[in-house]
């Protein structure tokens, strides 16, 4: 095993920086303090930079200044209303505005105008994430625990099934909050909390492994991109 | 007595030490430990598998550099596997981090691939703020929410997105993501609402809220974390970071195994002697 390292400056800052984070682990320090602020200091830089160009310069600004001298972005039509699907020409002001009217926070006399705006996203995703729950979790969950407790041939997938259905319903029973939970509803609850903790149990895991590949990844980095060991 | 008085006192530091030889021990000395592929990510591979070759898949990475070691091996496999079977591959971003990591994943695996051409047969459209108004506008057209890709062509003119108009041009989605916006949000806006089929691979700490969504079949495959990109790895006969960080993951899990019985055993002891 021999070492070649990096020539690349990016890779060396890089693996300075991971060393000034790991030195947290043995006491907060300068070197810790400085990547951290570093960090928060080029992730905020780089996402103005980031939406200015790739949302507000694209999905904005170069429309509407195709829509100001009447050719849109699908030239078929002529005019700054004639708007289409996909072509939304001078009525990208009125989005423009609202973004405008978010920023009126910043003078407490008209701050109450940031209000539409704000009303206005809430309304919007209130929507859109309710539908989104509706379809996509709420019918097709219920949907899906719907199942035969018994297939011919496939004694795996009774045993499967009926764990399955008994762990749904004990569950649901420990958060029925109606009636104490005493005699047989005590017992269902006990259970479902049995359930419950091998459920909080699997996800303690999957946490422990994302955190240890989280250290893996930055000893891989700097055993392979920076130190090359080969 | 005194060994679990000691232990109590224990400084953490010696906990962080003796885990970080650990991971490193296997990263430097490989022990090659057996690694078997279960059927979410056999159902993962398989879903790519059944695509017909030449068609357009959609692949929205939705993560950040934070999660490079579990989620950059699948999208590497997963974007390796998609061009061996001549797929036409439109990548999107949700996650602001994202597109400049992504584009240089994508663009190091094409390289294997001398005869794809940017724009053919992948194109990066890059990063979109917005969420799932994103994912439902893009039900209305792909091309009016991402006018430029990420590289600043104007998404008209590339000839991959010729064929492309909205859901309905892909015949499967594939998701990888690390939380918010991610799967959760696909399957909820676009799989459930236009039907297309998908696949997800995703971090450990957010893999077990989408087993319910393979149980409904609302997801045909996934991969969870860094042992499901190293059993896809394993599955399509590549070896590659996230089968090489398997044997230190498998360390590092017996260590915090063997840390919660001790800890649990010191516990009820001082228990007992309190």
């Amino acid at each position: 095993m021999t070492l070649h390292p990096s020539h690349d400056p990016g890779i060396w800052v890089g693996a300075a920086l991971t060393l000034c984070i790991f030195s947290f682990l043995y006491r907060d320090n300068p070197f810790y303090k400085f990547a951290e602020h570093l960090f928060v200091g080029v992730s905020a830089g780089y996402l103005i930079i980031l939406s200015y160009w790739t949302v507000i310069d694209s999905n904005l600004v170069q429309p509407l200044g195709l829509a100001f001298h009447g050719t849109g972005t699908k030239t078929a039509n002529a005019g700054m209303w004639a708007a289409s699907q996909g072509d939304y020409r001078g009525w990208l002001l009125v989005p423009a505005v609202f973004g405008v009217l978010l920023f009126t926070r910043l003078l407490p006399k008209i701050g109450w105008m940031s209000r539409l705006a704000l009303a206005l996203i809430i309304g919007v995703y209130a929507g859109i994430k309710t539908t989104g729950f509706a379809q996509g979790d709420f019918v097709a969950q219920v949907q899906a625990s719907l199942q035969p407790l018994w297939k011919a041939g496939d004694p795996a997938f009774g045993i499967n099934a009926i764990v399955f259905t008994v762990g749904l319903i004990t569950s649901l029973l420990f958060f029925f909050f109606s009636r104490e939970h005493k005699g047989a509803l005590g017992v269902a609850s006990r259970v479902g909390i049995g359930f419950l903790m091998v459920g909080f149990g699997a996800g303690y895991g999957y946490t422990v492994m994302s955190r240890i590949s989280l250290l893996i990844g930055r000893l891989q980095f700097l055993l392979e991109n920076w130190l090359g060991l080969r | 007595m005194w060994l679990a008085t000691w232990l109590s006192n224990l400084d953490r530091r010696w906990l962080f030490l003796v885990m970080g030889v650990l991971v490193l021990e296997p990263l430097l000395f490989p022990l090659s430990l057996p690694l078997r592929v279960t059927p979410p990510v056999h159902g993962f591979a398989a879903a790519i598998d059944s695509v017909p070759a030449g068609s357009t898949v959609l692949m929205s990475c939705d993560y950040d550099p934070a999660s490079i070691p579990e989620l950059v091996p699948m999208t590497r496999t997963a974007f390796r596997h998609l061009l061996s079977r001549r797929c036409k591959i439109v990548i999107t971003c949700l996650w602001s981090g994202g597109p400049g990591l992504v584009d240089s994943v994508t663009s190091e695996v094409a390289r294997e691939f001398p005869d794809r051409r940017y724009g053919v047969d992948w194109v990066n459209l890059g990063y979109k703020s917005g969420n799932e108004a994103v994912m439902v506008l893009m039900g209305q057209g792909i091309r009016n929410v991402f006018p430029r890709d990420f590289r600043g062509n104007a998404v008209a003119t590339l000839p991959i997105m010729r064929s492309v108009r909205d859901y309905t041009s892909f015949p499967l989605l594939v998701n990888i993501s690390a939380g918010y916006p991610g799967t959760k949000e696909w399957v909820q806006q676009v799989q459930a609402r236009f039907h297309l089929p998908m696949v997800a691979g995703v971090t450990a700490v957010s893999a077990p809220e989408f087993y319910p969504y393979l149980q409904s079949h609302q997801l045909r495959g996934m991969l969870g974390g860094m042992a499901g990109a190293a059993e896809y790895e394993v599955a399509r006969g590549e070896k590659g970071t996230a089968s090489k960080g398997m044997d230190a993951q498998s360390l590092g899990h017996l260590f915090v195994a063997l840390c919660i019985v001790v800890g649990n055993v010191v516990s009820f002891l001082q228990r007992r002697r309190s």
